[in-house]
C-alpha cells in the first residue's frame, strides 16, 4: 500500500518540477496582465472598467475585509452551500439506491429526470421565494436543485457498478438484504458518490451566486449588488475575486478529500 | 452412517421451457464428501445453489433444517475488493445470521491454516489465482458451515496449481471432518476428493453413484474407466 502512495507522489513530481511550478504561475500572471491591459490600457480615461482593474480591485477586497463584510458574507455563503448539499446529498443518495436498484423506477423517472435536469435551477427562484419566502431557505432550495442531479445520476451508476456475484456471495454467508446492502452495495457505490459529491460542489456553487441576488440581504452575491448599488465597481470585481478564489479552494479541497 | 444434513427429493428445476433437473435424488450425511459430476450446462451448479438456498425448485422438496448452516466457495474467488484479505475472511462475522458462532480469532486462524497470513493485509489483487482461492474457502469455512458447497472452486485454475490445492483441500477436509459438497466436471478430481460421487446424467437426473476407495494422488483411480465411459455416453446422450 505504502509503496503505491509513494510511487504516486514522486514519480509526476520529479521530471516536471520546474514546469509543474512555473506554467501555472506564469499563466496566471498573463491573465492579470490582459486583465491589466484591457482595464486601464485600453480602457478608455472615462470608462467604466477602469474601477475594475487589478490596481483598484485587489485593494478593496482588504477594504472589504477591514469593514468586517467580507468574513460575514463568506460565512454566510459557506453556510447555505452546505446545507443545500447537504439537502441535496441525503435527498439524492435515497433516490439513487432506489432508482438504481428498480428498473422498473428507473424508466419511469428517466423522462421526468431527463425534464428537470435541463431546467436551470434559477428558473425556480420566483418559485422558490413565494414557497419560502426570504432568507435562507430559497436560498439552499436552489443550490439543492442544482446538486441533486449529479449526485443522483452517480449514485445509479454505481448501484449498476453492484457485481452481482458479490451479492451472491453475501447471501450465501447468510446476509439479509440490509446486510448486502451495506457490505455490497454501499462500499461499491462509495466512489461514485464522491465524484457525484464533487461536481455537486462545484455546480451548487456556481449558482449560489446568483441566487443570493433574490431575495436575501447577505452572501456573496448580494454584496456584488449591494456593491454595484454604491457604484463601487471596485468592490464588485473585490467580490468577484473571492468568488472565484473560494471556488478554486473547495474544489482543490475536494478533489483531495473526496478523491475515490 | 451419519444423519442426513441436507437432501433433494424429486427436485425439478426449469429456466423457461428448459428442465435443468428433473427428477433429482440426492441425500447428503454429515461428515461425507460428496461430488456431484456433470459436464457443463448439466445443472450440477443449479443443484448447488438449491442446496444453499439460492434458488428454489420448481417442483420436489428441498430438506433443509432451518438452523443448518451452509455456506459456498463458487468458480472464481469473488473477493470483495475494497477489503484486505483478513477482512474479506471476516466477512462473514458482520452478518446477524453468523453472530453466535463467529469469532474474529477463529478466522484469522483459519487465513493460518489456508497459509495466507502472511498477506493478511494485502489488497486481494495482490493474489494469485489459487492464493485468492484459498482465501475464498477460507471465508466460506469462517462462518463454521454445517455443509461447505464448493461450486468448481479449481475450475479456473491452472493444472499444478488446481492438483496442488485438490490434495491441500482433501487434507484439510479430511482433519476437520468437514461436509462437503463439490460440484465438478473433472473426473479425477471427483474421485481423489469424494467419498460420495454422483454423476448427472444429462438429461437432469442422476445417472451413477460410486463410493470410491481413497486414493493416494490426483488420477488413475480404479474407477476412472467405469466413471468416464457413463461421462461420455452421458455427454452424448445430453446432444
Amino acid at each position: 500500500m505504502s509503496t503505491v502512495v509513494a510511487s504516486r507522489t514522486t514519480r509526476p513530481a520529479s521530471p516536471g518540477l520546474r514546469t509543474a511550478f512555473v506554467a501555472p504561475v506564469a499563466g496566471t500572471a498573463a491573465a492579470v496582465g490582459v486583465w491589466w491591459l484591457i482595464t486601464t490600457v485600453l480602457a478608455g480615461p472615462e470608462s467604466l472598467l477602469r474601477a475594475f482593474a487589478p490596481q483598484s480591485a485587489i485593494p478593496a477586497v482588504g477594504a472589504l475585509a477591514t469593514d468586517g463584510v467580507l468574513v460575514t458574507d463568506i460565512a454566510t455563503s459557506l453556510w447555505r452551500l452546505v446545507l443545500g448539499l447537504l439537502v441535496a446529498g441525503v435527498l439524492g443518495v435515497v433516490t439513487g439506491l432506489a432508482v438504481g436498484s428498480s428498473a422498473l423506477l428507473e424508466q419511469g423517472t428517466r423522462p421526468v429526470f431527463q425534464f428537470l435536469r435541463m431546467i436551470s435551477p434559477l428558473a425556480w427562484a420566483p418559485v422558490a421565494i413565494g414557497v419560502f419566502g426570504i432568507g435562507h431557505r430559497p436560498v439552499v432550495f436552489l443550490v439543492a436543485a442544482a446538486a441533486i442531479w449529479p449526485i443522483v445520476l452517480n449514485v445509479v451508476a454505481g448501484v449498476r457498478a453492484v457485481d452481482p456475484k458479490l451479492t451472491l456471495v453475501a447471501r450465501s454467508l447468510g446476509a439479509t438484504r440490509r446486510e448486502t446492502l451495506t457490505t455490497i452495495v454501499l462500499p461499491t457505490v462509495r466512489p461514485h458518490l464522491l465524484t457525484g459529491i464533487r461536481l455537486a460542489l462545484g455546480i451548487g456553487w456556481v449558482v449560489l451566486v446568483p441566487a443570493e441576488m433574490l431575495g436575501v440581504t447577505s452572501g456573496l452575491g448580494y454584496e456584488i449588488l449591494n456593491s454595484r448599488d454604491q457604484l463601487a465597481y471596485d468592490k464588485v470585481m473585490a467580490v468577484i475575486l473571492v468568488i472565484g478564489a473560494l471556488g478554486y479552494g473547495l474544489d482543490s479541497a475536494a478533489r483531495r478529500l473526496l478523491a475515490p | 452412517m451419519g444423519t442426513v444434513a441436507l437432501a433433494v427429493n424429486g427436485g425439478v428445476r426449469r429456466y423457461g421451457s428448459h428442465t435443468v433437473l428433473d427428477g433429482v435424488d440426492l441425500e447428503i450425511e454429515r461428515g461425507v464428501r460428496q461430488v456431484v459430476l456433470g459436464p457443463t450446462g448439466s445443472g450440477k451448479s443449479t443443484l448447488l445453489r438449491l442446496l444453499a438456498g439460492l434458488e428454489t425448485l420448481d417442483d420436489g422438496t428441498v430438506a433443509r433444517p432451518d438452523d443448518l448452516v451452509t455456506s459456498t466457495v463458487f468458480q472464481e474467488p469473488l473477493l470483495l475488493p475494497w477489503l484486505t484479505v483478513r477482512e474479506n475472511v471476516r466477512l462473514g462475522g458482520r452478518y446477524r445470521a453468523n453472530r453466535d458462532r463467529f469469532t474474529d480469532t477463529h478466522a484469522d486462524a483459519l487465513l493460518d491454516r489456508v497459509g495466507m497470513a502472511g498477506h493478511a493485509d494485502a489488497p486481494p489483487a495482490a493474489l494469485s489465482g489459487g492464493q485468492a482461492q484459498r482465501v475464498a474457502i477460507a471465508r466460506g469455512m469462517a462462518v463454521r458451515p454445517d455443509v461447505l458447497l464448493l461450486d468448481e472452486p479449481f475450475g479456473a485454475l491452472d493444472p499444478a496449481t488446481r492438483a496442488g490445492l485438490q490434495t491441500w483441500l482433501r487434507g484439510l477436509a479430511e482433519a476437520d471432518g468437514l461436509t462437503l459438497v463439490l460440484v465438478t466436471h473433472d473426473v479425477d478430481e471427483a474421485l481423489y476428493l469424494g467419498t460420495h460421487v454422483a454423476a448427472l446424467d444429462g438429461e437432469g437426473g442422476i445417472g451413477g453413484r460410486w463410493i470410491p476407495e481413497p486414493s493416494e494422488a490426483p488420477g488413475g483411480h480404479p474407477l476412472r474407466d467405469e466413471v468416464l465411459a457413463g461421462y461420455r455416453s452421458q455427454v452424448v446422450g445430453a446432444r
